[in-house]
């Protein structure tokens, strides 16, 4: 069954979507990750415009995680004062990251700062998981290996404008976890992605918050940047593809219940190791598609629409 | 009764022409709905004729379907840093966004160049570059790569010799508009040529139209965004947190 997509003007196979919708959604419900930043670069590789690709992907955000930022609340393991920090830091990110998105769109480099954006952090971030799941991996199997210490204090932390964050138990600068949210608001605007697999990072290694309230918050934050970023596309630049967002939600809502099961049963080191060859093959098909000569050589942009 | 009248004098007051075309379409109406796949026009009619068939000139016809037009920019890459960048760009006025042309034979031999200038019915002349690069050669190949895009995606089409006439008199073609073509006017004319020159013209038009729900979110996106951005929030809130209680209820 062909599906007309009003904003992207192309005719997808509803399957194709629901199918990635649906893979992903598994993908996230098994790891825990918000997935955006595998549904995008999936919409180029089936023919979405990078733009509605983007956009479309953090309304699809929006709704993956909703329904986890509410369990979350509800089990008070959001630390809604360093949340409200980082949003705000978020909004302002998010507003240059569509200032920038425009106007790359205007110089006709859109779609190559978007495939780079990709490559250069699906690539760290794979490469990262990739190393750390194998010394996980490693440290499973010989536990007298030395423990990574948590909480250290940088220089960062003694900026300014301190203030304390009773629930995560910090007393820091504000400066960090702002920079901390402006960054990721920024990436979900360019690449549509939640921003998740920045920020938890972050949160426990360079702001060192507690572990428990660290995927609340972070989810606190991306529901309303995510929120907010689609506004924006919308406004600015009419890329939101309401018809392909539904598909990708309900294929997502679907595979991510199946996948919660599924991850239940499987090893988390092995699952870790497999998500971050992933990650990497994605980056790697996106890099390969820079790095070839391309068969044609001339591209074409109708104004006024994508 | 006297409108008919009047409506006769003025048929006899026009200059009478040897031969006239009489086109119709199979339709003039596309719903570009959910699971539109694209669609076949047949294009038909007849030539009536005041004077005997003239002997020594060959009758042809031409056929032609023209999208809206829209402007646009036809980018180039170049390897920069080993990595494969935009760089350079030829603005296009307005080129039509769907383009077919149906003859009766090759069109170079049918058509005199000057009639195709006046009529604008190759594709090359369908589409109106914007001053940029000065030397024409470049511009020239940028329009080329439009061309040659376009028609490897089916919105621009050439069939020599697709039109069956028969008897001077009857003929038909089938032009297809493919799935991705966009909403709006789409100009159909239709032609008889005689000695290179074009003798009688008629145009009617086709609606290209989103069906009710694409066109109301399209000119909801465009028009008021805001209430578009709200409705893809509550879409996505909507299912994201409606699903998963959907799932917790399944499970109790």
């Amino acid at each position: 069954m062909q599906v007309y997509l009003p904003i992207a003007e192309i005719s997808v196979n509803a399957f194709t979507l629901l199918g990635v919708g649906g893979g992903v959604g598994m993908l996230s419900g098994m790891f825990g990750v918000g997935g955006g930043f595998l549904i995008t670069p999936l919409l180029f590789f089936i023919g979405v415009p990078p733009p509605v690709a983007v956009a479309t992907g953090v309304n699809q955000v929006v709704a993956s995680s909703i329904s986890g930022v509410l369990a979350h609340l509800k089990r008070k393991t959001v630390d809604l004062q360093m949340g409200t920090v980082l949003l705000i830091g978020g909004l302002i990110g998010s507003l240059i990251g569509i200032w920038f998105f425009n106007l790359m769109s205007r110089l006709g480099q859109i779609d190559l700062i978007v495939q780079l954006s990709y490559v250069i952090f699906l690539g760290i971030i794979g490469g990262l998981m990739l190393q750390e799941s194998l010394r996980a991996l490693i440290r499973s199997k010989n536990p007298a290996a030395p423990k990574r210490k948590l909480h250290k204090h940088y220089w960062l932390h003694n900026l300014p404008f301190k203030m304390k964050f009773r629930t995560s138990g910090l007393y820091i600068s504000v400066f960090p976890p702002l920079l901390v949210g402006m960054g990721v608001g920024i990436l979900a605007a360019i690449m549509g992605v939640g921003g998740g697999f920045i920020m938890v990072p972050a949160m426990i290694y360079l702001l060192g918050m507690p572990t428990k309230v660290v995927i609340g918050t972070s989810l606190f934050q991306i529901t309303f940047v995510a929120a907010f970023t689609t506004m924006m596309h919308a406004v600015t630049n009419q890329s939101v593809d309401v018809m392909l967002a539904v598909f990708l939600i309900i294929g997502g809502v679907i595979g991510a219940q199946v996948g919660t099961r599924v991850g239940l049963k499987l090893k988390a080191e092995q699952l870790r190791i497999l998500l971050a060859l992933l990650v990497l093959v994605v980056a790697g098909k996106i890099a390969f598609d820079l790095l070839w000569p391309p068969a044609e050589l001339y591209s074409i942009t109708v104004l006024g629409r994508f | 009764m006297r409108v008919l009248m009047i409506f006769v004098f003025c048929l006899m007051a026009l200059p009478l022409r040897a031969e006239q075309v009489i086109a119709g379409l199979s339709q003039n109406r596309v719903s570009l709905t959910v699971n539109f796949e694209g669609s076949e026009i047949l294009i038909f009619g007849a030539v009536r004729r005041e004077a005997p068939l003239p002997e020594e000139s060959e009758l042809n016809v031409i056929v032609t379907i023209e999208g809206p037009p829209q402007e646009t920019v036809v980018w180039r890459k170049a390897r920069r840093a080993g990595i494969w960048v935009n760089t350079d760009s030829q603005d296009i006025r307005a080129a039509p966004s769907f383009y077919a042309v149906a003859t009766t034979g090759p069109l170079q031999d049918i058509l005199s160049p000057d009639a195709d200038l006046t009529h604008r019915i190759s594709t090359r002349l369908a589409i109106f570059e914007a001053r940029g690069m000065d030397d024409p050669t470049v511009r020239a190949t940028f329009t080329e790569a439009l061309i040659r895009i376009r028609e490897g995606q089916g919105l621009y089409q050439q069939h020599d010799g697709g039109i069956d006439l028969e008897r001077e008199t009857l003929f038909s073609t089938r032009l297809t508009l493919p799935k991705t073509i966009v909403e709006g006017r789409y100009a159909a004319r239709i032609l008889l040529v005689r000695d290179g020159q074009v003798i009688d013209e008629v145009e009617t038009v086709i609606n290209v139209q989103k069906a009710v729900l694409e066109r109301w979110l399209t000119n909801l996106a465009y028009d008021q965004p805001f209430i578009y951005g709200a409705l893809a929030l509550f879409l996505a809130v909507f299912f994201g947190w409606g699903a998963s209680a959907l799932f917790r209820l399944l499970q109790n």
